[in-house]
């Protein structure tokens, strides 16, 4: 970001610092605009304008510090502190007493302390409504350490167990409304007191180093030790743990270290295990979220809480773990100091560009991330502009799982995608500087974000669990970010400009072949070019490399790719017509002018309603929303339908609310969704590798739908058991 | 070597196994041992630190069953009524005893012995020499180690055991010792007032009609007890935080060795030292969340300060130990009360024994945290019931 301004900040102490703060980005976007054609070479210019521009957007920034880095924090703060009119700063958490007065002397700001608990739950609830991936449980001993879970449209009621150093049970059943239900003393603080006692270790992190090489059956008397075996009558195994610290009832035996911390960590995880699922038996509550500093980034105490939850609810409550959980103090403190913003309105997207991802099992992978002044952790969500809502159409949004393949899941499939990313990564720096070549630092700028991006990449490769699952849209996602991180808004503005103008020059001639066929032919001819239309994406190496090696590729040269010929067409056009299509628009240019238009033009023939959806931001050569709107414009003029169309209403254009290469149809723009059922859509067309395979797939809608697109990449050709240019055609009717 | 002390020292007396009697015996119906019932009659408890044994005394012993009577059979009674203390660890309960009991038609008094169960070879090694299987009396025993020891005591000493089940012993001897009373006194008792130090004092409780009630026995671990009637109970949890992890750390806190040491330091520490409470978080109460400021918010809480652990005692350290275990119990005990809908909580087992610290505590905790719903009740036998149902269950067979 070029500029900072900080309008409201908050810090949280514990022994780490957690500031929280709403800035306003400004940033460059490209524009298009439309030209004013009148008298002028139509054929010579180009078809609109392009512009950067500065934009504000709100984001949201997290960071983490030490508490020794205070001072440092404090003077960021008010380096920063431009145009506020803030005079109070929010704080929570024991270090908002301890660091009272030295914030108010450094700031000039009166400090303001909120309730821990109150800031928890609103965190909590903000977190789990708007970060996907947020939650996940923890498996210590399968492929994949961590399972993330989809986020569900209904989050209450859950239970909250705060595990600090002492634990807090609170259940909480709505946005306001939570009750503190239990609580217990045997806590982090009791791990690490007790445990600084035993072993003479002073930090917590140690201990539990220490506890994760101990053997606690050498401190704790089990179940064998007094029955010789299993306690068969109750189905007691053996091993279990009947009396905590037994075997140390005795001053002449020396006990290790490393066994003392492990019998306490099982001590104290499973007592709050036991405590949770008895709370959670008593308010019929199956869903525990665990967080506080004994769990925080620590896959020790995540597994023996897991252990515990699973023994005591015999499989019927799920410990639940949350990726930001160490800032849900710091967002809800902010949150209720920007209640005036009313941040809940909004939708927010995390930002992979300025968000450091989860912790491994070992924090050594990356010692790195704890470097740069004290900072080690931070997130940054940013405001859309409008909210997002799930597609209406979706069959259970509770189960609707955007992506195809997991990636965390997969180890051969993320070997793949990783280098693929990798080795198109020059391609991208190169393509982004050559974007705007009347910048003096575009060509660093391109090397930074080469080198932010390689290192998203580098930890992917060692963490693939750090933003949520791992999957083909969220390494695009990441990549998009870190473009826009570095003021590369639009790398693809230029060649959208230049085939879009080429393309438009063709509409009308693909118009007069189509309609000289007889209808069957047609029909075929159409998908046929839909799928054309589809191969012109410059986001698969395969297409890039070929568009950058011969410019006169065109249509007819798209068609003559297609691989698989002559199959008669599933879907039912000689029926009724649908009501209503919405359609997921992918490519720019000829994809969108020569393939979706004649396709919507024959829809609107048929007395269909078309709504074209197309992004709301740009990603790779995927047309926008603000070009979509020019190129129908165009089209409009030297089409009747398309224009007589437009007038009455009968095709919309919207904005996705997404600015993805893929499609995540449970966050898309709230217009959208009230369109969709407003025109009671009865056929949805999701068009593109990245929306239709790489994304949804395998979605379940409650209409109609046809996802379609060109399979421009081996290996996921041969991943699917097809070529490279084969064709995904799916048409699905919902089972009555 | 203390093994080899202790075996020298137990039960002293030359036992003679020579002369023996006629029988009537039958099969036990748990786990199908021969049970007889001729004296002398014991109910053993193997538990995970202590081993709890019953021993009924005939008093009204003929002149004739007198001279019948074998010698060693004659010099066990005279040595365990005689004595208070056995070798260097066993001890007779003497303020316990239960005078003129009626058991199957005999009266007599009922004496409650306990010794380590680390010498529990020692035990069986000493029973083997003595002959004490060419009695052939059954011994009826229940608690994890009726299972450990079960192969010792047949090959090093001859006798097959028992194995009664522990929830059933501990129901059967709970409701038997509550209907005979104590001497003529009340055996379960309750703390009034427990949340006034000032006028809280222990008073008798009717046990009369006990369903449902929750058993929570500490022993080394504790097991949680749901009665609902005399044959119907299930086990509802347990906690691995017992009375062997309150004494195992302030073995290693303090140095301390023996359970009586590690109580009387906790008798003169100070717990607020040790842990954190919610004032020294909040300054005062936690309003939000009706939380008084003299709760513990963490255990140990204090104790992640160096300077704070270099200022406490081992006294303290004890008391806070303690606390800890003890509310601990308290906070599951109470939650397991409220899913199974039960009011009254019954606490036994040994770490209660002396322990009148745990006991206010417990009776405070549940009183306070239930606002005065639940009602905590103690037995003066605690740590015995185990024990006498073995001895129950012994009568019963046969």
């Amino acid at each position: 970001p070029t500029a900072v301004c900080l309008r409201n900040i908050i810090t949280l102490s514990g022994s780490l610092t957690k500031l929280a703060y709403y800035s306003t980005v400004q940033h460059k976007v490209a524009r298009v605009r439309s030209f004013d054609h009148s008298g002028k070479d139509i054929d010579n210019e180009p078809l609109y304008e392009i512009s950067v521009q500065e934009e504000i957007t709100a984001r949201l920034h997290f960071i983490k510090f030490e508490n020794t880095y205070i001072e440092t924090c404090l003077d960021f703060i008010k380096d920063h502190l431009v145009n506020t009119e803030t005079k109070v700063i929010k704080a929570t958490g024991g270090g908002a007493y301890k660091f009272k007065d030295l914030i108010e002397k450094k700031l000039g700001l009166k400090v303001d302390k909120e309730d821990v608990m109150t800031c928890l739950i609103k965190g909590c609830n903000f977190v789990l409504r708007n970060i996907p991936h947020e939650v996940f449980a923890y498996q210590k001993d399968s492929d994949t350490e961590f399972r993330f879970q989809t986020n569900h449209p209904n989050i209450f009621p859950y239970l909250l167990v705060n595990i600090g150093s002492g634990v807090s049970i609170v259940k909480v059943e709505s946005e306001d409304k939570f009750e503190w239900i239990g609580g217990s003393s045997i806590g982090g603080g009791t791990f690490w007191g007790l445990g600084a006692l035993l072993t003479k270790t002073k930090k917590f992190d140690e201990l539990l180093q220490l506890a994760s090489k101990g053997q606690h059956t050498n401190v704790d008397m089990l179940v064998k030790d007094v029955y010789g075996g299993a306690y068969q009558t109750l189905g007691l195994s053996g091993n279990l743990i009947a009396s905590s610290f037994g075997k140390s009832t005795t001053a002449d035996k020396e006990f290790s270290k490393e066994d003392m911390a492990k019998s306490l960590l099982h001590m104290i995880s499973n007592d709050i295990g036991q405590l949770a699922c008895l709370h959670a038996k008593l308010h019929n509550l199956d869903k525990i979220y665990f967080g506080g500093f004994f769990i925080r980034g620590h896959p020790v105490t995540m597994r023996t809480i897991t252990y515990s939850i699973n023994f005591f609810s015999k499989g019927e409550v799920q410990a639940l773990f949350l990726r930001h959980e160490g800032y849900l103090g710091a967002i809800g403190a902010f949150l209720k100091g920007a209640e005036q913003d009313n941040p809940n309105q909004y939708s927010w997207g995390e930002n992979y560009a300025g968000s450091s991802g989860l912790m491994s099992t070992s924090p050594d992978v990356y010692p790195m991330q704890r470097t740069r002044s004290g900072t080690f952790d931070m997130l940054e969500m940013d405001r859309l502009e409008r909210p997002l809502v799930n597609l209406p159409l979706l069959k259970d949004p509770s189960t609707y799982i955007p992506d195809t393949v997991d990636l965390t899941d997969d180890a051969m499939a993320r070997k793949y995608w990783l280098t693929c990313f990798e080795e198109a990564l020059d391609g991208v720096a190169k393509r982004a500087a050559a974007s705007q070549p009347d910048s003096v630092d575009a060509q660093e700028r391109a090397e930074k974000f080469r080198q932010k991006y390689w290192n998203k990449l580098q930890t992917l490769r060692q963490q693939p669990f750090a933003y949520g699952t791992l999957t083909v849209r969220s390494l695009l996602d990441t990549r998009e970010h870190c473009l826009n991180e570095f003021n590369f808004p639009d790398p693809y503005s230029k060649v959208k400009q230049k085939e879009n103008g080429i393309a438009l020059k063709c509409f009308q001639s693909v118009i007069e072949s189509l309609d000289s066929l007889g209808w069957e032919e047609r029909q075929f001819a159409l998908v046929k070019g839909l799928l054309a239309g589809n191969v012109f994406d410059w986001g698969a190496k395969a297409v890039s490399d070929v568009l950058e090696s011969e410019p006169q590729f065109g249509f007819e040269e798209a068609k003559s790719k297609l691989q698989g010929k002559g199959r008669s067409l599933d879907l039912d056009l000689d029926g009724p017509p649908h009501k209503c299509a919405l359609i997921f628009a992918d490519n720019s240019g000829i994809d969108i002018i020569l393939g979706v238009f004649p396709f919507v033009r024959e829809l609107l023939s048929r007395g269909t309603e078309v709504i074209l959806a197309c992004n709301s931001g740009p990603a790779l050569n995927d047309v926008t929303y603000s070009e979509s709107l020019i190129v129908t414009e165009r089209i409009a003029a030297m089409d009747p339908v398309i224009h007589s169309a437009l007038r009455d209403e009968k095709l919309l254009l919207v904005q996705t609310g997404s600015s993805s290469p893929c499609l995540d149809l449970s966050r898309l723009d709230q217009g959208l969704a009230v369109l969709v059922r407003e025109r009671q859509t009865d056929l949805v067309v999701i068009e593109g590798m990245g929306r239709a395979i790489h994304t949804n797939y395998y979605a379940v809608l409650r209409c109609e739908s046809l996802k379609l697109a060109v399979i421009k990449n081996s290996w996921l050709a041969d991943r699917l058991g097809g070529k490279i240019f084969s064709v995904i055609f799916k048409y699905e009717v919902p089972c009555k | 070597m203390v093994m080899a002390l202790i075996q020298e020292s137990f039960f002293l007396p030359p036992l003679d196994f020579s002369s023996s009697q006629t029988w009537k015996s039958c099969r036990c119906p748990a786990c199908s041992c021969w049970i007889t019932s001729f004296f002398p009659w014991f109910g053993l408890d193997i538990g995970g630190t202590l081993v709890k044994l019953v021993y009924f005394e005939p008093k009204d012993i003929t002149a004739e069953e007198e001279e019948e009577e074998v010698e060693n059979l004659k010099s066990i009674r005279k040595y365990l009524t005689s004595n208070v203390a056995y070798g260097s660890t066993g001890i007779r309960d003497v303020h316990l005893e239960l005078k003129d009991l009626t058991l199957c038609g005999r009266k007599g008094n009922l004496h409650f012995i306990r010794f380590p169960t680390h010498d529990m070879p020692a035990f069986i090694q000493m029973g083997s020499e003595k002959h004490f299987s060419s009695l052939h009396t059954t011994l009826c025993a229940t608690g994890g180690g009726a299972y450990k020891f079960e192969q010792d005591f047949l090959t090093m000493g001859d006798l097959e055991l028992c194995k009664l089940d522990e929830l059933d012993c501990l129901v059967k001897g709970v409701l038997y010792i509550d209907s005979v009373g104590f001497n003529g006194h009340s055996e379960c008792y309750y703390f009034e007032n427990p949340t006034d130090p000032e006028r809280c004092q222990k008073l008798p409780f009717n046990l009369e009609n006990p369903y449902p009630l929750l058993l929570v026995n500490i022993g080394s671990g504790v097991s949680i007890l749901a009665a609902y009637s005399k044959d119907n109970y299930k086990r509802v949890t347990g906690t691995s935080l017992g009375g062997g992890t309150f004494f195992g750390l302030c073995c290693l806190l303090t140095g301390c060795s023996t359970f009586e040491e590690a109580l009387e330091m906790a008798s003169h520490g100070d717990s607020t030292k040790v842990d954190k409470l919610v004032r020294d978080i909040y300054g005062g109460d936690y309003e939000r969340f009706g939380l008084p400021g003299w709760a513990v918010a963490s255990s140990f809480g204090n104790m992640m300060s160096k300077e704070k652990r270099e200022s406490v005692s081992k006294e303290d350290l004890a008391r806070a130990t303690l606390i800890t275990i003890t509310n601990n119990i308290g906070s599951i005990a109470r939650m397991c009360a409220l899913n199974e809908n039960i009011n009254r909580v019954v606490f036994v087992g040994n770490f209660l024994r002396i322990n009148t610290i745990s006991m206010r505590l417990l009776a405070y905790a549940l009183d306070y945290w239930s606002k005065g719903q639940l009602k905590a009740l103690f037995l003066e036998h605690e740590g015995y019931f185990g024990a006498v149902g073995a001895l129950l269950g012994l009568l019963d067979s046969a």
